[in-house]
């Protein structure tokens, strides 16, 4: 009971200061995705925070095109890992991104990366079969892209390591659909390479929370091209 | 009046039971399509672009029907036209459900969507089951 008694101007405390102090509401923001290292600076000035960001990638797409983070700079992608013949998850996920793209298909600030973790069936007509199939025409706004076009020996490790960078888990396992087990995990990545967002597209709440805050980094992107933020 | 309530409690406990039966086995088709195939054919059957075929008012279902409870069990890894489409996507075939369930699973396909099919006996999908074609690749070859 004393205790009691001692919680509640606690409270009212704890309540009125925030309310006071709490500065003015700015626009949502979406919060950096991944481990942030503080870096203190040699002069003594304020430490610098380095935020995550996506690792340097070199992929090919279903037009043969090479693709890299340069690729995405200045715009935000939504990016996956699925392959062609999935009969696990892959559909309802690639059918779910596909609601997200019909709705952006035409808006230049933001792309899609599917990449493929079976490079070793999933070529490039392969890769270029399923986005037709799926209705994408232009591989510049949906890239399906693999890290094995030239055969390359260690092109699944490569995609799997890229796939944990994304917070994406995919291994091989014979017992799962199709030979690989993985999540349905999107991932919303900024103009500067930063995961601003992770959403399981199996969870239709999870979608519905992708489409909510889509358009808040696209606004901060616009702000941040055109000046008006500097962060 | 004693006897009279006991009746009609055992008429109520009865009927429970009956019908917890019945709704249970009536919705089995329901429950095995939404665990089973509705990730890759949609939730109302409506199947996925070009890539995956629709179950939703699909010709394949009638012109195939002899079919299906194999293609169930087997899986498909055939082209086939659906609607005048051409897929050529991979299904894999379920080896664990019983009879039982893919009676209840085709006549809940065949019966939703636009699809009319006559429903199915058990009888029916076991002799259907009876005649598969053995994959291929199931046949060990030691001579």
């Amino acid at each position: 009971m004393f205790k009691r008694l001692l919680l509640l101007p606690t409270l009212a405390a704890t309540l009125l200061t925030t309310a006071c102090t709490e500065p003015p509401k700015e626009a949502a923001k979406l919060p950096i995705m991944g481990e942030r290292d503080v870096r203190p600076r040699a002069d003594g000035g304020p430490a610098d925070t380095v935020f995550a960001t996506v690792p340097r990638f070199r992929l090919v797409n279903q037009a043969g095109q090479v693709i890299t983070n340069q690729t995405f700079a200045g715009r935000a992608y939504v990016a996956d890992f699925f392959f062609a013949t999935c009969p696990g998850i892959c559909p309802k996920m690639q059918g779910e991104l596909l609601k997200v793209y019909t709705k952006y298909a035409k808006d230049p600030r933001i792309v899609f990366l599917s990449h493929t973790i079976d490079p070793a069936h999933d070529t490039i007509p392969v890769l270029k079969d399923y986005a037709q199939r799926l209705g994408v025409t232009d591989a510049a706004r949906w890239h399906f892209a693999t890290t094995g076009a030239h055969n390359e020996p260690t092109a699944k490790d490569t995609v799997f390591q890229l796939a944990k960078a994304y917070f994406t888990a995919a291994l091989p396992d014979k017992e799962a659909p199709g030979g690989f087990a993985h999540n349905g995990t999107f991932a919303l990545v900024d103009d500067r390479g930063h995961i601003r967002g992770l959403y399981d597209s199996l969870n239709a709440q999870e979608v519905a929370r992708l489409f909510v805050e889509l358009p808040i980094l696209l606004a901060e992107i616009d702000a941040r091209k055109s000046g008006v933020a500097t962060k | 009046m004693p006897s009279r309530s006991l009746i009609l409690g055992l008429v109520a406990l009865l009927g429970t039971i009956l019908a917890s039966c019945f709704s249970n086995n009536r919705h089995q088709g329901e429950k095995l399509y939404a665990l089973h195939c509705s990730s890759c054919h949609g939730e109302q059957g409506q199947g996925l672009a070009r890539l995956i075929p629709p179950i939703a008012g699909s010709d394949y279902l009638v012109k195939h029907r002899a079919e299906l409870a194999c293609l169930l069990r087997n899986g498909q890894n055939e082209a086939i036209v659906v609607n005048g489409i051409g897929y050529h996507n991979i299904m894999p075939g379920n080896k664990t459900m019983s009879t039982a369930q893919l009676t209840n699973l085709l006549n809940y396909i065949e019966s939703h969507w636009g699809n009319k099919g006559v429903p199915r006996t058990i009888l029916d999908v076991q002799t259907a089951l009876d005649s598969c074609r053995v994959p291929q690749a199931a046949e060990p070859h030691h001579h």
